[in-house]
């Protein structure tokens, strides 16, 4: 809009002689055109994301419960959410929790991920396709991730525990999803699951920039191997890398899907997420307010790591 | 990493019953839990189908004038907005929700179709957006100037210029919305209440419930869910590898 603004500001001074009269109407159509392009998608973003976030904010300071959708009321209580929030016996568990989980899931997603890229990178027959039916995971959807692994990692009858016994690694079948000690655990090797076609495709892209003549200098010097892994590729992958990495804690931090799949935050809490909470206080216990306050929390986190991104991005770009 | 995958299919075919004592092969494949599957699950596969297809139209219909704009227009916030749509893609989704469903119990949106593919969109737009631009940088100006010269308006150089040549990346952006939409399960969680309007992916959850009783029938729900994202892989991979990576970076 500030075209409009500044085309029409500017137009006075420039004085077009009589003739070019009408080609000015017709360029100031033409601007108001331009801008048409991009008022739907403006729109859609100001109410699909600015009125959320603007909503989040204001709601995390309201009492805003069922009884809200019933009068209309939601009083305001200033920063007492906030105060629900920190002081709840579940915060530091599920803030504990969602640390571990996005740097567990991110860490086995990334390492994995890099070895399948490397792997990948020398071709043989069907690495293409094989390369990309390993995208599956990542297009299926979660829920239906969540759904198999449930099947899979099944105390009793699931085939993980029946193969563990087979090979004699362990006695008794682990209760991957019913116990507490190992819930978290079982929840982020599924999410590394679908988080590793991600990391390969970005980190073979990212490996195929790298010019096939840096690996014949070093090989000339004798470097091949780990050690042209360690002087070449990871030095020139590092820009990526970062990219890799930041965007994985933005998309990891608010998984939401494979944890009420597999195990719904419990067992006894054990898997309660920031994300977990913000959707049960405002879903099941209908407390929009403190649900509000957790997802605020949950923004700060993400936003703290887009501006690393950016940077990291810019500096990707720069080189 | 295809071992689920194909445990799935495995699990899926056979004979129903509440364990999982499914040998490794199939071998004597039943079609029993496809067809539960199917009686309890057919309506919710239309929903999702009705909602997915409605998010690709709308989608497309407010990112690629958005995208053509962003990639040829010289206005000065460009920068601006390309920076709002990256973050609008970090926004944690329970948070749209959270104010979602207080806005769309006043319009009367909740349980409604309309309302799903709009919500759905909030996961295609920015990409779409992104991944359209990406490619219409690359139209050389002179093609529409040409247009233009032989008296064409903008709009209609957009239609019969842009788009058409554009097509590729349009398939590509399609797709995934098509694929974001038909995966997503949190607005179908929050937004709907009732059994009207239900996504296959809540009808899965709510098999998971506390105990699965008929894991057969569930693993047959999951497969009929996964097809279209099988079959756009092997059948529009060059479309689908494009998007994969044209979208995560930039």
């Amino acid at each position: 809009m500030s075209t409009i603004e500044r085309s029409s500001r500017q137009s006075p001074q420039l004085r077009p002689p009589k003739a070019t009269l009408s080609a000015r109407k017709r360029f100031s159509e033409e601007n108001v055109a331009k801008v048409l392009f991009v008022v739907p998608a403006a729109v859609f973003l100001l109410l699909f994301f600015g009125y959320p976030v603007v909503k989040n904010i204001t709601m995390s300071m309201q009492e805003y419960t069922t009884r809200t959708f019933f009068t209309g009321e939601a009083p305001w209580v200033g920063f007492q959410n906030y105060v629900a929030v920190f002081g709840s016996n579940l915060f530091v568990p599920a803030l504990a929790n969602t640390a571990l989980f996005t740097i567990g899931s991110i860490a086995g997603q990334f390492v994995i991920g890099l070895a399948l890229a490397s792997f990948f990178r020398r071709r043989f027959p069907l690495s293409n396709f094989l390369r990309s039916m390993l995208l599956l995971p990542w297009l299926l959807p979660l829920i239906v991730g969540s759904a198999t692994w449930r099947s899979i990692l099944d105390q009793d009858s699931g085939i993980l525990n029946r193969f563990l016994e087979a090979l004699g690694l362990i006695q008794e079948p682990i209760p991957w999803l019913t116990s507490p000690a190992v819930a978290l655990t079982a929840v982020i090797i599924v999410n590394i699951w679908v988080g590793i076609p991600f990391n390969v495709t970005i980190l073979y892209g990212g490996l195929q920039d790298i010019p096939e003549e840096l690996y014949e200098a070093a090989a000339l010097d004798g470097a091949t191997g780990w050690k042209a892994f360690r002087h070449i590729t990871w030095p020139s992958l590092r820009p990526v890398v970062s990219v890799v990495l930041v965007l994985g804690v933005v998309y990891t931090i608010k998984v939401l899907d494979i944890i009420l799949g597999l195990t719904n935050g419990g067992p006894a809490n054990a898997t309660q997420t920031l994300a977990v909470r913000s959707y049960q206080k405002s879903f099941i216990d209908f407390d929009f307010g403190v649900g509000a306050a957790y997802s605020n929390i949950l923004i700060v986190i993400s936003l703290l790591f887009a501006l690393i991104y950016l940077r990291a991005n810019r500096r990707a770009v720069d080189e | 990493m295809l071992f689920p995958i194909y445990w799935m299919i495995n699990a899926s075919l056979q004979p129903s019953g509440n364990t999982l004592t499914a040998g490794i092969f199939p071998t004597n494949p039943s079609f029993a839990g496809y067809e539960t599957a199917i009686s309890q699950q057919g309506k919710n596969l239309i929903t999702s189908l009705v909602v997915s297809a409605g998010t690709v139209v709308f989608s497309l219909a407010i990112a690629a004038p958005a995208a053509y704009a962003l990639a040829q227009f010289r206005f000065r916030w460009i920068n601006a907005a390309l920076l709002a749509i990256l973050i609008s893609q970090m926004i944690p989704g329970i948070v749209i929700a959270n104010a979602l469903y207080a806005a769309y119990n006043d319009l009367g949106l909740l349980n409604s179709i309309p309302g799903l593919i709009l919500a759905d969109a909030t996961h295609a737009i920015p990409f779409a957006i992104l991944i359209l631009r990406a490619f219409m940088i690359g139209i050389p100006p002179s093609l529409v100037e040409a247009a233009r010269v032989d008296g064409a308006g903008l709009v209609r150089a957009f239609f019969s210029i842009v788009l058409p040549i554009s097509r590729n990346s349009i398939i590509t952006a399609g797709l995934f919305s098509f694929l974001f939409s038909w995966s997503d399960f949190l607005f179908a969680l929050t937004l709907t209440t009732t059994q009207d309007v239900r996504p296959v992916t809540l009808g899965i959850y709510q098999y998971l419930g506390s105990e699965v009783s008929n894991w057969s029938a569930v693993m047959a729900t999951a497969v009929l869910s996964s097809l279209p994202a099988i079959v756009l892989l092997l059948i529009a991979q060059k479309y689908i590898a494009a998007g994969a990576t044209g979208g995560a970076v930039k």
